[in-house]
Order: structure tokens, then sequence, then C-alpha cells
């Protein structure tokens, strides 16, 4: 035998209540390699991830890192045993520079200043080590997105973390911030370090790590090496049973304009022009894909549309004018009209969680005349109603009285898209229709979408996902920095060049 | 997942805290040098062991139902309505000026009006912190208590310079005998059954049942009550429902408000039978407590109400038998109560959840 696991799993078995989110999960990640974890959501990664960064404690089994038993009962321990956490949501101080947030829980002494002093020389020797220039005085808010990252992975370095767990890492950057990402870890790895990368995307698997592991409800079902699988044999593992990765649509028949936005304009409170004279339009029987990374204006431009902030500029929903600020304005007035909304939140805006499922079929509805008799609400309409969406969208479990909450992200979303598609819309906004959906629901929701679509009404599409906004849209429009940058069509395009219009670059690459 | 079955959640934690409470106030009586057990005795006595008890026990829970239904209402918004206190004294006004306005012929009559009068001047001394809640974003704790005072003072320049009686108290002239509220001696007289003549208990108390069974309407049946809770669970889901804040903050208020108006229907109308300052008697404070306990259900409340009332007729029996108990002494009882029930809920809670996790896990495996 060789050289012992960085990390071994023996047996971890955790439970929420009667949730099983781990079973008897065993795992061995090679010292200086990339494993990736992959799996739906729900599966169980995040959890067997905080179980070995000490935020949870396993009911059972054993962690064993670099052959030796290591208890971690909290994260102080985690970092001691050289393991370090780049969380999908950054934990950063946003108002502290890189500096002092990358010394931040390790200050030594009683005087910050010779901390200080020294982690700056420290965190040089690094960033040039591994390439990720960062100006250690930069505030974090001033920094990309991508750079905030480095910051984080700088932190576990700083803290002399051998092996980096890394989820969902990607989910915010550009594909070129990506490829710069991957880079980087290429270079930890050459370095000897071990990275886990969490993630649902099948092609960073294939592109980056050496071994990948897949999940499926709380248990490891398969441990492979990368090079001896292909995505669409993951992605079967994954769910467990055959899928289509790419939609199956026929070419848009697009009809009369539906949509017609002129010169759109958004301030926010604080006076920062979020939408800097968007115009653009969308017509029946097609659907009009949105490209961005997030932050740029798109879930401005849905909220101005689905009647959740008030805007400058011109709307015409098939002609007529919409009015963007003051009464009739609001999300009640655009339901009316004819414009339904898939919001990109959707445990934030689409659902009140704590509510039945039946309640959020009526959510946004509750005064239409099926759903209430005078005053009062028609609940028994409602639970009928929400039964027969349920079977339709195929909602598991099938049970109209279980709160939102407690349904799985795929589900929570075929609760929504229900609810505002069968509301029978001109037109539908949807922003990130698959984001926290696992695979075999995602199937679904794209095929639900070009149906619409098929029917002949007229689509918004937004998403951060570009391999979703290239294989649904019919046009695909890129914003950035509250911009319309260009407008392509899919098949005349490529990941590049939308990559480039979403870093604001306006050079035409291809 | 549910952490505890529904069962627990509504008896057990609250008999716990109770007990809890009960333990606790008995220390402190052990350590004034009484037996505990005895004052136990006396209080649940006291409060329930005779017809006079239970009239005096439904009376005080007439008017925590009215306000605690006020914060009830208010909290499925979720608005922390503090201001029962000032609202009942309005609510009182209200009531006041329609018993005093006419000659009124029966009660019967003048009770609608006086029920509008009372529900008007309540909702009315809501709006004003609604509106600022609303429009300008001041805080509604902020607002309500300090409309308490502002209330205390009204009343006190109204009683001592608008409408006071003739004679020593700041206090109103007395009702007209018209707006005699029939009391539950009366009532149950009609019945044959027998009850204490001089217990304040009246027919307001049927009011406030009323009032529990119309908020659970409100709250669960209608599209009002619907986007109440709606917009208390989120208000950014509900502006992308399409509901206005604004409108969802204004109405709940106004009809809290209104509930603990209503409370003068009892006070004044039932009771005093005139004005007086002290009318509400730290009724809305209690309201607070009363909503906490009772989950802010309006059978919970009404089911906390009677407790409260319970505690308070008992607190005054036992002031009264065992004199080295003071006044002050049953603030503390009462304190314990509402501390145990209400603050140190989550000391029950946790430790509670984790055994019931525990049984489940045993059950299952």
């Amino acid at each position: 035998m060789s050289e012992a696991p960085a990390i071994e799993l023996r047996r971890i078995s955790k439970a929420f209540g009667p949730v099983q989110a781990n079973k008897d999960i065993s795992l061995k990640v090679m010292p200086g390699t990339i494993h990736g974890i992959i799996g739906e959501n729900g599966a169980g990664k995040s959890t067997l991830m905080s179980i070995l960064y000490g935020f949870y404690k396993a009911d059972s089994g054993e962690i064993l890192v670099g052959g030796r038993e290591t208890p971690i009962p909290d994260s102080q321990a985690a970092i001691k045993a050289g393991i370090g956490m780049v969380f999908q949501h950054f934990k950063l101080v946003e108002n502290f520079s890189v500096l002092e947030n990358v010394v931040l829980g390790a200050e030594e002494g009683a005087f910050l200043r010779p901390t200080l002093a020294k982690a700056r020389k420290h965190l040089t020797e690094l960033a040039r080590e591994y390439e990720m220039n960062v100006d250690p005085d930069a505030k974090i808010e001033d920094l990309s997105v991508g750079h905030q990252q480095r910051v984080e992975i700088l932190k576990a370095l700083y803290r002399e973390a051998n092996i980096l767990i890394l989820d969902e890492p990607t989910g915010v950057l550009t594909p070129a911030e990506a490829d710069h990402l991957f880079r980087i870890l290429r270079g930890l790895k050459a370095e000897g370090k071990t990275i886990i990368l969490i993630t649902h995307k099948l092609r960073e698997i294939m592109e980056i790590t050496d071994t990948v592991s897949v999940m499926r409800r709380g248990e490891m079902t398969d441990t492979v090496k990368t090079s001896e699988t292909s995505p669409q044999d993951l992605a079967e593992r994954m769910v467990g049973r055959k899928v289509l990765l790419r939609v199956d649509k026929t070419p848009a028949q697009p009809k009369e304009t539906v949509l017609e936005v002129r010169n759109l304009g958004v301030t926010d409170s604080q006076g920062v022009q979020r939408l800097k004279g968007i115009d653009l339009q969308v017509r029946a029987g097609e659907i009009l894909g949105i490209a961005g990374v997030a932050g740029n204006g798109q879930s401005e431009l849905l909220d101005v549309l689905g009647g959740i902030r008030a805007a400058t500029g011109e709307v015409l929903l098939k002609g007529r004018p919409l009015s963007l600020s003051g009464p009739g304005s609001d999300a009640r007035a655009r339901r009316r009209a004819g414009i339904t909304h898939v919001p990109e939140d959707r445990h934030r805006l689409g659902l009140i969680l704590d509510f039945k499922a039946w309640e959020n079929t009526g959510f946004g509805y509750q005064d239409l005349p099926k759903y209430c008799s005078g005053l009062m609400m028609d609940n028994q309409a409602l639970r009928e109603d929400t039964d027969a969406k349920m079977g339709r969208f195929d909602v598991r479990p099938h049970d109209p009285n279980l709160a939102a909450k407690n349904f799985s992200g795929g589900n929570q979303q075929k609760i929504v898209l229900a609810r505002e598609i069968e509301a029978d819309p001109d037109l539908l906004l949807i922003g990130q229709p698959t984001r926290g959906v696992d695979i075999g629901a995602i199937e679904f929701i794209h095929q639900r979408i070009v149906e619409l679509r098929d029917e002949g009404k007229a689509i918004l599409l937004v998403s951060v996902e570009l391999d979703e906004i290239m294989s649904l849209s019919d046009r695909i429009a890129v914003m950035f920095d509250g911009r319309i940058m260009g407008e392509r069509l899919p098949g005349e395009t490529d990941e590049t060049e939308l990559g480039l219009l979403m870093a604001g670059m306006e050079g035409r690459a291809a | 997942m549910q952490k505890l079955p529904s069962w627990a959640d509504v008896v057990l934690i609250p008999l716990i805290n109770l007990v809890l409470a009960f333990l606790v106030s008995g220390l402190v009586i052990l350590y004034i040098g009484e037996n505990p057990v005895h004052a136990l005795e006396v209080m649940v006595n006291g409060a329930m062991g005779s017809t006079r008890g239970w009239g005096y026990t439904l009376f005080f829970a007439t008017n925590f139902i009215f306000t605690g239904l006020a914060v009830a209402v208010a909290y499925h918004a979720s608005l922390f309505n503090i201001g029962g206190e000032g609202q009942a004294a309005l609510g009182g006004l209200g009531v006041a000026l329609v018993c005093l306005a006419v000659d009124w012929p029966f009660w019967w009559l003048a009770l609608p009006f006086a029920v509008i009068g009372g529900a008007l001047f309540g909702a009315a001394w809501a709006a004003i912190p609604a509106w600022l809640q609303a429009r300008r974003g001041s805080h509604i704790v902020i607002t309500t208590i300090m409309f308490n005072f502002i209330a205390s003072a009204l009343m006190v320049y109204l009683l001592v310079n608008v409408l006071k009686a003739p004679g020593m108290a700041p206090e109103s002239a007395g009702f007209p005998e018209g707006t005699h509220l029939p009391s539950a001696y009366d009532v149950l007289g009609v019945f044959g059954i027998p009850f204490n003549r001089f217990a304040p208990l009246n027919v307001a108390f049927l009011v406030a049942v009323l009032a529990c069974i119309g908020v659970w309407l409100l709250i669960w049946r209608t599209r009002l009550g619907y986007e109440i809770r709606a917009y208390g669970k989120s208000e950014p889901a509900a502006v992308y429902a399409g509901i206005s804040p604004v409108r969802i903050i204004m109405i709940t208020m106004l009809i809290s408000g209104g509930l603990a108006g209503l409370m003068g229907i009892n006070a004044v109308m039932g009771e005093a039978e005139r004005l007086t300052l002290d009318s509400v008697q730290g009724a809305g404070f209690v309201g607070i407590a009363v909503a906490l306990m009772g989950r802010n259900h309006p059978v919970g409340v009404f089911l906390a109400a009677v407790l409260f009332g319970a505690l308070y007729q008992g607190g005054i029996e036992l002031e009264f038998e065992i004199p080295a108990i003071s006044r002050e002494m049953i603030l503390v009882i009462q304190a314990l109560v509402i501390l145990f029930t209400g603050a140190l809920d989550g000391m029950v809670r946790t430790p509670l959840e984790r055994l019931f996790l525990a049984l489940r896990k045993k059950g299952a495996a």
C-alpha cells in the first residue's frame, strides 16, 4: 500500500430526527488529488462536509486525517487538523479589509498590529505562490465576487490548510473567473494540497477532478476515476435512472410581440443605477434568455416586470403600456395584465415556507373567483386544485397539506411553476428556474417551459447557468452592469463569446 | 419536520411552564415564612371554588381575552402591538361617550352601539402608530408604547376637565340605567341556575367569546386573514404576491386596536358603569402574556385569559386571606407566571424537543 489517505471517512451516519441525511458513508481522498462530490440537492453532500468541518457531529463513524483518527467536534478542531472550507455564501466581513478578514479568528496576542504585519508578509507570499493577486488593503465590499472567493481560499491557506473543501464554488463566477479558479486549484494540487469540490455541475467535475464520488439519498453510491466516466454516466448514477441532458425542442415559431421594453431605468435606494436603459422585446412563442453574472441587473429587470419594483421608461404588454410606479404598478396589477412570475429566489419571494402547499397555490391569486367567495377563501377549492396541480407537475410527496418548507428544492420549484404556468399568462417571467433543483426535476422543468413556449406564450428567462441559457433560449441577451451588452442566437455563438459579453467586453470575439 | 407533537407544544409546554412558575412562587412564599400549599389552596379556591370566584375570574378573563386577541391578531402580521393599554383606555372612552350620549332604553340597544364606539376609539388610537409604521417606518413597538402614555395623560385631562361629574373623584357621570348589562346572575337566573349576585361577570363575556370566533374566522378563513398571515411570514413575498404592506399594516392594526378597545364593554359598561381613570388596570400588558401563552390562537388566548383571570382573582383572595402576603407579593407571583410562560419558554422547549427526538429514535430503532 502507498501513503495514507489525506482524509478517510469510515461509516459516517447522521440523522436529523427521522431523516437520515448521511448513511454509512465511507470515503477515501488521496493527498494531492482533486476529489469531486456530486449529487442532487438533498443528497447529503453539505451535511457530510459540515460534519467534516465540525458544524455537525456525526451520530456514528469516524474521521481519519492523514491516517490518524481525528475527532472533529468544532471548526477549530477542523482548522487544527488542516482542513479549510470555502463556503458557497462567503463568510467575510464586508467593511473589513482583505488583511483583516484573513487574520480574523487567528489573531495572536492582545494587539493587532504585529499579527497584521506578519500576516501581510505571509499573505503576499501565498498570493505569489498561487497566483492569487489580491490587494491586502482593499475592502471586501469593493472586490468582485471572484476576488472575494480568493480571499476565502487565502484565509484557509493562511491557517495552513492542507485539505481544502469548496462548496459549489463556481455558482457566482463568470466562466473566465471559474477558469481562473480552476487554475488556482490545479496550482494548489501541484503543491500537494488535497481538494474536495462539491458541485452539481457535471462539466466541472469532468474538467478538474481526479476522482469523483456520487451521493444519492444520503448514501455514497459510487466512487470512480473521472477519466473512466462520462457526464451522461454520472448523471444517471446521481439520479438513478436515464436522464436527458439536452433539452428536446423544435425551432421557435415566434409570432407577435408580447413584451416591449424601452429605455428601462432603475435606481435603488442607495442611489445606485441598477438598470441603465434596457431595451428588449419578447415575442409570442419564443424564449428570450438573459445571460449574465448574478448582480448585473437581471433581478431588477424581473422585479420591475413582475411589479415588485418601480422604474422609469416604458413597458408595453401586447401594445398596452404598463404603469411602472405608483398605483397600478404592483404585482396584482401585473398578474391581471397577464404577466406571471417565477421568481429567482423562491424561498424569499415565491413561497411562504410555513404555509402548506395548498395555501401556496393561492399565493398571489388569492382574489381569483375560483379560490374565494366574497371575503372568505375557498380552502376546499384550493386544496382540490393543488391536488390536481401536484399530479400534473409530479410534485412529491403528493400531499397538499404538507408545509412548503418540507418539500425538496425541486418540488418547491414545481409548486411555484405549476401556479404560475397554469395561471395562463401571456408572458412568463422565470428567474433561475433550476437553481437548487435536482437533475431529474431540471429535465421536467425545462420540458414544461418549452411546452409553454410551443403553446404560443412569451417567456423571459433569466439564468446564471450558461448551459441552461444556451439550451433553452431562442434568443440570448447578455446583461452586464445594468445594460444589455448584446443579443445573440444560440446557434451562432459559444460560451467564450457570451462569457466575454458577461464580463463587459464589447469586442466581438467570434 | 415538526420537532414536537402539537399536543406537547400546545398543552405540555404551557403546563410545565406553569408548574415551574408555581414552584418558584412556592419557594418565595416559603421564604417569607408562609405555607405555599396553603397559599395555593387559597388561590385556587378563591378563583374557582365558588360562583363568586368564577364570577370574578371570568370577568377578568373577559378583559384579557380582548387585549390578548388584540396582540394575537397583530402578531399574525408580525406586528408587536404593545399599545393595548392605551387602546383599551380609549376604547373605554368610546364606550362611555356612547353610553352618556343617549338615555338608552334597553341594554341590548345600547350594547351594539357601545361595541362600535369602543372598537372605533381603540382602532383610532392604533391608527396613528400604524400609519407611522406603514408610511414612515417608525417602529410599532416604540410608538404603541409611547401612545400608552399619551392615552393615560389624555384620559386624565378629559376626566379632570371635560367629563368630570360633580364630586371629588376624577370620573364621569354614572351611565343611564338602560345601559346596565345583565350580569351572570341575571342571565343564569333565567335558566334557574344560581350564581353569585355581586360578581361582575356580565354579557360582555359572550361578546368576548364571539370575538374569539370572529378572530379565528378572520385569520384562517378570510382572504384578508390569508394576506395578513402571508405578510407576517414574509414581507418581500407579500409584495411579490401583490399584497400591499401599507394596507395590511393599517387594517391589521385597526382590527387589533378595535379589539383592545372592546375591553371597555366589560370594564367600563359592564362593571364600573362610569368612566374612571384606571379602567384598564394593566390588562393591556397582561394581553401580551396571554397572547404569548395562547400561541396567538383564539382558543389558546381564551384558555390563557381564563388562567390569568384566575391568577388575578386568586391573588386578590390570597392578599385578603394571608396578610403576610402583600400586594407586591401577588405581583411577584403573576410576574413569575409571565416570565416562565413567556420569556423562559425556550428553557423548557429545547430540552423537551431533545427528549422527544430521543424517544422517537428509540421508537424507530
